[in-house]
């Protein structure tokens, strides 16, 4: 696993499961329809992209679909640090 | 068939989302009650069947209250009294003496500094959010907030976050993070209305002092009954005083009509007052509603009765379940939810159990986690011992025949899944 996937995976555990939350959770779980992660609280995983990766995620790519699994999350960041790296 | 202004394909498209819905298990359905509401009710399920006579465990009748015949009674005194409806909205020529009455009196109740009227709760917390804080401002809320908090979190400019459920630790990482915004409110409710468990109101009121933040409670399911004299949970907490916004209605314990508001800081107030879209742009609680909601603030300022036959009632139901082997959420709140884990034995205990001739309703994902399934019972001061003794019977024969009386979560599920 890339240090980007472990950096998002840690974070995910940290902020969204609860104590005694035995869930594995791992690159390809899904977070979202998984029900681990809700719409209502996904605002925070946004918030921690953008700070540790220095980027801005555009409201219309944060969406359920692209954050449903660290895979997903992980390839929408490169996305966009590619997209405002010099061609 | 009726012509519409639809396209075929608009048609076709709705078409299938509800089949979708249906075919998910997800499409709701209305009971027709032929009865005034209270402990035992006339139900017509499904539509067309006749009408049964059934216990009712489902409802936010918390203090038998609605449909008391002194309420009944104020209520029609109120529409001679004040008419039927205003036909504006409050700050136009839709304010009556009796709503500035009725606003002064839950100001009493609660104990805060003001408080303003609303259409219902899910108003006022549709406007308040929006009215108070902008984009300067953070709205820290615990994740099991009910969903009209929600939604008014989204309407208002504020930045958002969230905690864990009533993790303290991690409200305080939040609130340590965002020093740097202009205002921070904490967001929680008072009574969670699906685990039926109270908000650490005393811990969130102490942190948000030290952190420099404010408190908003929604005390839908505790207004009226939570705490020594019903005044809520901030009551049961001993933090009367030092919540900064409180929402609550009138469409649960307090009648259980319809109406809601905020109250708390009278500048927090006022500015509701001027800016709150729901609050300005829609008519408020009709003068018969109002007349109701008084003689209910009546009630229960004469006697706290009613909220300790609720509070019996909730001990007795509590000890009659854990003693048949049901699994229950432990919590203090009439809200005793019998968990069962798969939404599909959530649905058929449902059924059998109205079959049994008590009316309950099964939850499930989305409206509470995957895997969280469950039976939610809702007690009520109307409930006596006798219904109370007939609906354990029914509970045991429907928990015998899927056999999950003494069964453990692990149980439950190896057997019917998630």
């Amino acid at each position: 696993m890339d240090d980007l996937k472990r950096v998002i995976l840690d974070y995910v555990k940290r902020e969204y499961l609860e104590d005694g939350d035995d869930r594995i959770v791992a690159e390809d779980t899904p977070l979202i329809t998984g029900g681990i992660v809700d719409s209502f609280s996904m605002v925070s995983l946004k918030r921690f992209l953008e700070k540790k990766c220095a980027i801005q995620i555009p409201d219309d790519q944060a969406t359920p679909a692209a954050f449903d699994t660290v895979n997903e999350i992980a390839a929408l960041v490169e996305r966009i640090r590619g997209r405002r790296a010099p061609a | 068939m009726t012509t519409l202004a639809y396209e075929v394909s608009a048609r076709e498209h709705y078409q299938q989302e509800l089949e979708t819905l249906r075919r998910a298990g997800l499409f709701k359905e209305e009971r027709y009650i032929h009865a005034p509401q209270g402990a035992e009710i006339e139900v017509e399920f499904p539509a067309g069947a006749a009408p049964r006579r059934v216990l009712n465990l489902c409802s936010n009748n918390y203090l038998g209250l609605s449909s008391h015949p002194e309420v009944v009674a104020a209520a029609h005194a109120g529409l001679e009294a004040r008419g039927y409806g205003m036909s504006s909205v409050r700050f136009i020529c839709g304010t009556q003496d009796i709503h500035r009455e009725l606003e002064h009196r839950l100001t009493a109740l609660l104990g805060t500094e003001d408080t303003l009227l609303f259409p219902s709760c899910m108003d006022a917390n549709a406007g308040v959010f929006e009215a108070l804080l902008g984009e300067a401002d953070v709205l820290i809320a615990d994740r099991l907030v009910h969903a009209s908090i929600v939604d008014g979190m989204r309407l208002s400019k504020a930045q958002q976050d969230t905690f864990k459920h009533s993790d303290m630790g991690h409200l305080e990482e939040k609130l340590r993070e965002h020093q740097d915004k202009r205002f921070r409110m904490v967001v929680t409710d008072g009574v969670f209305s699906m685990d039926g468990d109270l908000a650490k109101l005393d811990e969130i009121v102490a942190l948000a002092e030290r952190h420099n933040a404010m408190v908003f409670v929604d005390e839908s399911h505790a207004t009226g009954f939570i705490g020594p004299t019903g005044r809520g949970t901030h009551e049961q907490k001993g933090v009367v005083g030092r919540i900064d916004v409180i929402t609550t209605t009138l469409g649960k314990a307090l009648g259980g009509a319809s109406g809601g508001c905020v109250s708390g800081r009278a500048e927090l107030v006022e500015m509701c007052r001027q800016r709150a879209r729901p609050y300005l742009f829609s008519n408020t609680v009709a003068p018969v509603i109002v007349a109701g909601a008084i003689k209910v603030l009546e009630i229960i300022g004469r006697t706290t009765e009613r909220r300790d036959a609720l509070e019996r009632n909730t001990i007795y139901w509590r000890r009659l379940l854990v003693e048949a082997g049901f699994d229950v959420k432990a919590g203090e709140s009439p809200i005793v939810p019998v968990m069962l884990y798969n939404a599909k034995l959530a649905q058929e205990v449902a059924r059998d159990l109205f079959a049994e001739g008590v009316y309950v309703v099964g939850f499930f994902f989305p409206v509470v986690p995957k895997g969280q399934a469950r039976i939610r019972t809702q007690l009520s001061a109307a409930h006596e011992t006798r219904h109370l003794d007939l609906a354990i019977e029914a509970f045991v024969k429907v928990g015998r025949k899927h056999d999950i009386l003494g069964r453990t979560k692990a149980e439950i599920m190896d057997r019917y899944g998630l």
